[in-house]
């Protein structure tokens, strides 16, 4: 691993400076999952490290008002035993508690895991492969190689790897939004447009400056969110990241769909919003017919590669099976 | 539409420049090397003053309640200070990269990940190793489980096991078979033990909680 310097500022304005101050090749770190791992691989390669522990204005968990609000540094398994998340918005404890392992989600922060990077192979394995994430202007040894994990949707010439993480996919459903912070200043940014498909500038994950720190996560009180799921499919049970995931949400009035929110994991650069898979269903009731119509809507204009079009089929049941499961929790 | 994603999430973050960013992180830089005072900086719109880097870090904590002080290089994983600094071998060195579960640990009574975790951000913690899970002689109920259902066979992700078992147990994890196997599923186990460490795990948990 290369060797970095290292520095751990106690408050967020420290943070912001310390970032400010240390320029190109430099780190955040939190709970150190994924940028460790990578430091591992050579794939990161920082120059300095800022360990942003200390800040404790970024620990904060108030899910008791009108918004939730869910610190930066507050640790995955935390956020996943939180009652109000597990009583009103199920998709969102179940994405947290079907991530990773115990031992990751106690160290993970939900920061992080939101900047959580690909797990596509060449990405991470390095040289001979070429990476235009990893390497720009290297190459994609993906999109003609073994890409039955990578993206359908939101991909470029440039790169299809997929986007890891389940929580954004929830979050995306509940219209989260991410409050960050850096040199000029504080700013709040839908979800939607945290993360940025691979265009021709792989590299550049999210759409964050590199002085800027994500200080919370709010989530807007709502109705939708009670009766939702996250359901996750994986190649085994448990510990495995996401073939196809869909995190569904649904409020049935008056025996119709009154309000449906459907995304999408494991198939996209980015999480995925299926808006016009939602479309479909507002106004009709729910039933086995109108949630596979959804699913199959929900993957129309796929893109598939070479090893990855077993993904429309599945990915449609993966859809209806997630809207019925939603729609018994009502 | 199919494509269910119309806005330009590939737009420029906020009209800032990665040439503004360096300007500005160019002269925060000489502000605080010259010691120029806070108005400076607090007109820039942050009144802190910058965090130092070190390239040694002095990191003072607790193994099995002994008190460790050592100088560490940044790069140390908690799992290599334990190793090859503290000659505490009992958490192993499986995958080195958090997928197999055999370098569990404790840090302030939480499972976690001991190869993954910075060993400079131990600072202050009290970490527990399989060393210290035994009352002197006598086992731990989980480690005595693990010898009642032979939970093993090599024995190399064992430690591991039995760390991450207790923590599951003390979570509130441990309520079916079910719940173990998930609460467990990142501790590997390439002998296959399964049936045994779940078995060994239900049966501890009710002499912890008894």
């Amino acid at each position: 691993m290369k060797r970095f310097d290292y520095a751990r500022p106690a408050d967020l304005g420290s943070a912001i400076a310390t970032l400010a101050a240390a320029g190109d090749g430099t780190r955040l770190v939190a709970g150190g999952t994924t940028l460790f791992d990578l430091m591992k691989l050579d794939v990161e390669t920082p120059g300095r490290l800022v360990d942003i522990n200390g800040l404790a204005e970024l620990r904060g968990i108030d899910t008791g008002g009108d918004e939730l609000r869910l610190g930066a540094l507050v640790r995955m398994a935390d956020a996943a035993e939180d009652t109000r998340l597990k009583a009103d918005f199920p998709l969102l404890s179940e994405a947290l508690w079907k991530a990773a392992s115990q031992q990751l989600r106690n160290m993970a922060s939900l920061g992080g895991n939101l900047l959580q990077r690909t797990r596509c192979a060449y990405f991470r394995h390095g040289e001979p492969f070429a990476c235009n994430k990893r390497n720009p202007g290297s190459g994609c040894a993906a999109i003609d190689g073994a890409n039955r994990s990578h993206a359908f949707f939101g991909g470029s010439d440039a790169c299809v790897a997929a986007y890891p993480g389940d929580f954004a996919i929830a979050l995306i459903a509940m219209d989260a939004v991410i409050d960050v912070e850096g040199a000029k200043g504080r700013r709040s940014l839908a979800i939607a447009d945290l993360h940025r498909q691979p265009g021709a500038r792989p590299h550049q994950d999210a759409n964050l400056s590199p002085d800027e720190i994500i200080v919370q996560i709010r989530i807007p009180a709502n109705s939708v969110g009670r009766a939702s799921t996250y359901h996750k499919v994986r190649d085994r049970e448990s510990y495995a990241f996401a073939v196809v995931s869909t995190a569904a949400a649904v409020r049935i009035e008056d025996g119709v769909v009154a309000d449906v929110r459907i995304a999408l994991g494991g198939v996209a650069t980015v999480p995925w919003r299926a808006r016009s898979a939602e479309q479909a269903l507002i106004g009709r009731r729910l039933d086995a017919e109108t949630a596979a119509e959804a699913g199959r809507i929900a993957f129309e204009g796929a893109a598939p590669l070479n090893h990855n079009s077993f993904k429309i089929e599945l990915g449609a049941n993966v859809v209806r099976d997630a809207l019925i499961i939603a729609a018994g929790r009502a | 539409m199919t494509t269910d994603r119309q806005d330009d999430v590939n737009s420029d973050i906020s009209g800032l420049s990665r040439r503004d960013v360096l300007k500005g992180g160019t002269a925060l830089g000489v502000l605080a090397v010259t010691g120029i005072d806070s108005h400076a900086l607090a007109q820039i719109g942050n009144p802190s003053l910058p965090a130092a880097f070190r390239t040694e870090i002095e990191v003072s904590f607790r193994v099995n309640g002994d008190r460790s002080s050592l100088a560490l290089d940044p790069r140390s994983s908690l799992l290599d200070v334990l190793r090859d600094q503290l000659g505490l071998t009992g958490a192993k060195k499986g995958c080195d990269h958090g997928q197999c579960g055999a370098c569990t640990v404790h840090v302030d009574g939480r499972r976690v990940a001991s190869c993954m975790t910075l060993a400079v951000q131990i600072d202050d913690l009290d970490i527990t190793t399989i060393e210290g899970l035994s009352e002197g002689d006598d086992l731990h109920p989980m480690q005595q489980a693990f010898i009642d259902h032979d939970a093993l066979q090599c024995g190399y992700c064992t430690p591991g096991q039995i760390m991450a078992g207790v923590a599951c147990v003390r979570e509130e994890h441990a309520g079916s078979p079910q719940q173990i196997r998930e609460y467990m599923s990142g501790n590997l186990c390439r002998c296959g033990a399964y049936p045994g460490i779940v078995a060994a795990i239900a049966d501890a948990a009710r002499a912890m909680e008894g």
